[in-house]
């Protein structure tokens, strides 16, 4: 029975990584509820930190801040893209390989090189840094994903249902919204989730993009940390990181990624 | 096709498509080309008139050696990152794709990559708590073992390599994964009958036919990883300067644009090598 050994060391394998990808966000998880500041084990229940946070101006700031950011991001991001996506999908046109290769940049280059590119541009051109700077990053990093995932619904769109809209008399406009956007619709929400994750998890943009002081929530957070760990960063990170969790297993059950295709 | 839309056709391409690429074109593209611009100038024009065109940020690249050296360590790191992130990688993918079946790898595939689209900073600094002296890991093996172990892994290069490994081993299982199962099992299941050992299975059919996926994946994680500043600050302590954390103090702390601008822009002429090096490969990748 070798074949069933290494089912069993593969099945081992999988749980193995699952567990080194879970663990230590647990970990951190589970500090958020620990009474001692200084992280010493036995673990003894708090909800201090949690307490702690919602008296910090600065955080709560920061916090409405992001969540701002990422709707603004998502309504823009979506708009454009679906737009473009449906362009892309429905003309056949000259040079239309070319715009689909120029979404790679912004998705391939490190953001390390985009921000600093953004950050000395929009100085030269007197945006400079602050919220209006950070969302045009942050539209910018989220086109792409919103573009990729509505192609991929509307590649599965059967455009003879838009001929034959047309031929029973529906204008360009019904055929649109009664035909064509009801069907793309997962896609869309699927896309403006990624948008709103891509967003509101973003840090690199944000850190060289926003005002010192004026900052977004992962941009305090890297502020923080750098000044030392306290229980307090925990809980922050573990409300953030069960935010975007939580949208991206619902944007994945969305776009219907690892489905069986 | 090309050239034969009509005009209301081509007003309403125009409109559905200018929105889009003028905000990539202002947000990413004229960044880019401004900041090529800024990278031969002696001061950033917004802090004087007096600036002139020079080749200095280029010179000091190459006259001034640590720069050179941290190009390298990054480069080397990325490798590093890579090559584990492929031997743990590679087969968990395979074992999703084709050991697990149904809706057992459907719910699996999704915990394997989720965490990959959760906030890169929160888990990086998930993993300062799980590091550091005194932290969890060695708090658990020291419980565990009859010894006592003093690990002392934070602010080291290991913890860095940790910490990026969590960080992009997704991107590996994610593109691995893709490959291997839209290879046909009924090659497998020939294969087998025609009395080929699973090890064969693997070296000449799996393996060279998911190869342009895997490629992808070690791509799409060595990039990053040699662009990354904020892991190695958080993990590596004293021992984290990169070539991305050189580039971040040029923006941060020492506020020489100038020169912050030509190491990016060397930076971004290793990685589009890389890219156009690799860009047959990934082609055949989405395929």
């Amino acid at each position: 029975m070798t074949g069933g050994l290494l089912a069993l060391v593969g099945r081992i394998w999988l749980v193995a990584i699952l567990i080194f990808l879970y663990a230590p966000i647990l970990v951190m998880a589970l500090m958020s509820f620990n009474a001692s500041p200084f992280y010493q084990l036995p673990f003894e229940f708090t909800w201090r930190w949690y307490q702690d946070l919602s008296g910090n101006a600065q955080i709560a700031t920061a916090a409405i801040r992001s969540v701002l950011i990422a709707w603004v991001t998502t309504l823009i991001a979506t708009a454009l893209g679906t737009a473009a996506s449906i362009a892309l999908f429905r003309y056949d046109f000259r040079g239309k390989r070319v715009l689909q290769i120029l979404l790679f940049p912004p998705i391939a280059i490190p953001w390390l090189i985009t921000g600093t590119a953004m950050l000395t541009f929009f100085f030269a051109i007197g945006i400079g840094r602050g919220t209006p700077a950070v969302i045009i990053g942050h539209v910018a990093l989220a086109l792409p994903y919103v573009i990729v995932t509505v192609t991929a619904r509307l590649a599965s769109f059967d455009i003879t249902l838009e001929e034959a809209a047309r031929a029973m008399g529906a204008n360009t406009w019904t055929v649109l919204t009664r035909v064509t956007l009801p069907w793309i619709s997962p896609g869309i929400v699927a896309g403006a989730l990624f948008a709103f994750a891509v967003s509101f998890d973003q840090f690199v943009v944000s850190y060289f993009l926003s005002e010192p002081g004026d900052t977004t929530l992962p941009v305090l957070i890297y502020t923080a940390i750098r000044k030392g760990f306290t229980p307090e960063i925990n809980a922050v990170s573990t409300i953030i990181i069960t935010i975007s969790m939580a949208i991206m297993f619902i944007a994945a059950r969305y776009s219907k990624i690892g489905g069986n295709n | 096709m090309a050239g034969t839309l009509n005009m209301t056709d081509r007003r309403r391409l125009a409109m559905l498509l200018t929105p889009a690429y003028l905000w990539l074109l202002i947000a990413v593209f004229l960044p880019l080309a401004a900041m090529l611009f800024f990278s031969f100038l002696t001061k950033m024009p917004q802090d004087g008139p007096d600036w002139a065109i020079t080749l200095d940020n280029y010179s000091a690249f190459l006259t001034n050696p640590t720069y050179g050296t941290l190009l390298i360590k990054s480069l080397q790191l990325g490798m590093i990152v890579s090559v584990i992130c492929v031997i743990i990688g590679y087969p968990c993918a395979l074992v999703l794709a084709k050991s697990i079946k149904g809706r057992a790898r459907e719910a699996l595939f999704l915990m394997v990559i989720l965490p990959f689209w959760s906030n890169s900073l929160v888990r990086i600094f998930s993993w300062a708590i799980v590091l550091r002296g005194n932290g969890v890991l060695e708090l658990t093996l020291n419980a565990v073992l009859p010894f006592d172990l003093n690990l002392n892994l934070m602010f080291t290069t290991h913890a860095v390599v940790i910490g990026l490994v969590h960080s992009y081993l997704p991107y590996v299982i994610l593109t691995s994964y893709l490959a291997l199962q839209a290879i046909d099992d009924d090659l497998i299941d020939a294969a087998r009958s025609m009395g080929a050992s699973k090890l064969t299975i693997l070296r000449r059919l799996l393996l060279p036919l998911s190869l342009p996926g895997l490629l992808a994946g070690v791509v799409l994680v060595f990039v990053p990883v040699v662009g990354s500043f904020m892991e190695p600050r958080i993990l590596g302590g004293r021992m984290g300067t990169y070539y991305g954390t050189l580039i971040e103090d040029q923006f941060v702390a020492v506020y020489n644009w100038p020169l912050g601008a030509a190491l990016s822009f060397i930076l971004l002429a290793v990685v589009l090598v890389i890219l156009a090096v690799a860009s047959p490969v990934l082609k055949g990748a989405r395929t």
